[in-house]
């Protein structure tokens, strides 16, 4: 069982099994109250799911104070049950999410990107090309920031198809992460896709006051 | 109390720039672990909130790992999870907050929200060789990020605000005026060192909200900016007369006129509230002119001055879950999961969102309240 959590846009908490049975799925789709709403969205999914062997977060890109809210309560989570961590580009789940719709359907997906809202006028965006043989997505670029004005220009320099996403689904975090492991793969390293240095400047000295 | 029958307690503190993980059992300190981004901040002359919050996020684990270790007890053994709720730095809280929910649902262990501001009072009760706390008392509660007079009558049901900064910290006000005077952040231990060798007397600097009209509305509030502006126009006059700037003589009469005010107010509330009794806590209580001032002028009022071991007047985890482990005793619920951070928690809630539907903790025989 694995536990999936990704705060990147709303907050969201799933289940599942390792063949990648649903288990539960918690959502809330309020962009704010990510500190409110986890614990008894984790404790729901968890309910039905109470031996992970893992668990799965999405590690953005995402506005930084609701991201961090995740990341934090599922490494102490993790932590508190003794089992290890598994990071997840929150732009995988997405196109994981995208690809496995299309297949269902038979629907070609082409190249396409994941494009999330990243505030202050610009976008964040990943470019995708099909599953490969362990079932995950191709990631042609990795997460990057555009502005808003010049997205659509530079998707088409790649080739790709917009998807703008809305929402992240923790099952499909999950899902990513299952396959990973199952491939022995690393989709992300421990930092949070911040794509961002800390917005502030060095002290300058100090404002004259007569 | 019987020591061993006190609840094992986690406190997680992450409302400012330390990343405080403490684990107590009852009353008794088993460890206190404090990560600080502190150094972090240096170049930019004061906490940087979204620079704070991720050195929480990176420092959490580690600092979780080292309190479990060095308190030779496992996360199995806890009987309860503590968290700030606030006030504080929003985002920063919400690290500590979100770790504390992760850590309380892993464990399926009850979870306290409480107040950092009632948490520094509770730092107090872990000293093992002072006296019990007794109430009321008044405390005085001086950081670089809040500068608070309240009145205790009860740590776990009555905490009242006398009075509050209206702009500035004191520890603010420390750093901004290191910075006109060209020293180095954190200010309060550059002021001390600069000041040593200064005349405290050299110049008189104004007291805030001290003037007999300010007695009505602002009696035991607390004003820094118009000093540290007063300072910097002192500064700006004398360079430009192309005087040198008697450094010592500045920062010795700048710390005076914050320390005069500070135990000026709190002297004032003991006496108005007939309290023979003054707590200090915060991170500024470092400063030994104000511990010394606050002795020297409170022996004089017949006013009993207890200050907790210095390692906990800083922000840490050992006071949060001193006070869960307070409210613990007294027999109240754990917080509901629902509670989040709020920047400005009123000190009046001791511990946030109650959960009228849950049970108090089991307490083994023997440790009744
Ligand atoms: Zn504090």
């Amino acid at each position: 069982m694995i536990i999936g959590i990704d705060t990147s846009l709303g907050t969201a908490v799933a289940a599942i099994a390792r063949d990648g049975e649903i288990l539960a799925e918690e959502q809330s789709s309020n962009p704010l109250g990510h500190a409110e709403v986890i614990g008894d969205l984790l404790r729901r999914a968890t309910t039905a799911a109470p031996a992970p062997t893992h668990v799965a977060i999405g590690m953005g890109p995402g506005p930084f104070t609701g991201l961090r809210v995740g990341i934090a309560t599922a490494r102490v989570y993790a932590l508190g049950r003794g089992v290890p961590l598994v990071a997840v580009p929150s732009h995988d789940g997405v196109a994981l999410g995208v690809l496995l719709a299309d297949a269902l359907t038979g629907t070609e997906t082409g190249r396409f990107a994941v494009v999330t809202d990243a505030r202050r006028r610009e976008f964040a965006y990943s470019v995708y090309d099909g599953l490969d043989d362990d079932g995950l997505p191709v990631r042609v670029t990795e997460a990057a920031l555009s502005p808003r004005d010049d997205l659509d220009a530079r998707l088409e320099e790649h080739g790709a198809r917009r998807h703008d996403a809305t929402s992240v689904s923790a099952a499909m975090i999950a899902l990513a992460a299952a396959r990973a492991l199952d491939a022995d793969r690393t989709l992300a390293g421990p930092e949070p896709l911040y794509l961002r240095s800390p917005d502030v400047v060095a002290a300058h000295a100090p404002k004259r006051v007569s | 109390m019987v020591l061993m029958d006190a609840p094992l307690v986690l406190g997680i503190e992450t409302s400012c720039d330390e990343t405080g993980i403490g684990i107590v059992r009852g009353r008794q300190l088993l460890s206190n672990t404090i990560a600080s981004s502190m150094d972090e901040h240096a170049r930019y002359g004061g906490v940087v909130p979204e620079v704070a919050a991720r050195a929480h996020l990176e420092a959490l684990q580690p600092s979780i790992d080292a309190a479990l270790a060095e308190a030779g007890v496992t996360l199995a053994d806890l009987d309860a999870v503590a968290v700030t709720s606030g006030p504080g730095l929003a985002g920063a809280l919400m690290v500590g907050v979100g770790a504390a929910k992760g850590l309380a649902v892993a464990l399926d262990k009850p979870l306290y929200a409480v107040n950092h501001l009632v948490g520094h009072i509770a730092a107090d009760i872990l000293d093992a060789d002072a006296a019990e706390l007794e109430y009321p008392t008044v405390a005085l509660l001086v950081s670089g990020g809040h500068t608070s007079l309240l009145l205790v009558r009860d740590l776990t049901s009555d905490v009242e605000l006398l009075g509050e900064t209206m702009d500035d910290a004191a520890g603010e006000a420390f750093d901004k005026v290191a910075r006109l005077l060209k020293l180095p952040y954190p200010g309060g231990p550059e002021i001390d060192r600069a000041a040593a060798d200064g005349d405290p007397t050299a110049i008189r600097f104004p007291r805030g909200l001290s003037r007999a009209s300010d007695m009505a509305a602002h009696r035991y509030d607390f004003s820094f900016s118009g000093l540290k502006t007063a300072v910097a126009r002192w500064v700006e006059q004398h360079e430009a007369a192309g005087q040198p700037v008697p450094v010592s003589d500045v920062a010795a009469s700048f710390r005076e006129a914050v320390v005069d005010v500070l135990v000026t107010k709190a002297l004032d509330a003991c006496a108005r509230f007939e309290v023979p009794r003054l707590l200090l806590g915060g991170g500024v209580i470092a400063n030994k002119r104000l511990r010394d001032v606050a002795l020297e002028r409170a022996a004089a009022a017949g006013v009993a001055v207890r200050i907790p071991p210095l390692r906990l007047c800083t922000d840490n985890g050992a006071m949060i879950a001193a006070l869960a482990a307070e409210l613990i005793s007294s027999g109240r619920r754990p917080s509901t999961l629902a509670f989040g951070a709020d920047s400005t928690l009123p000190v009046t809630e001791i511990q946030v969102d109650e959960d009228p539907d849950a049970v108090a903790p089991m307490l083994p025989s023997g440790s009744a309240p």
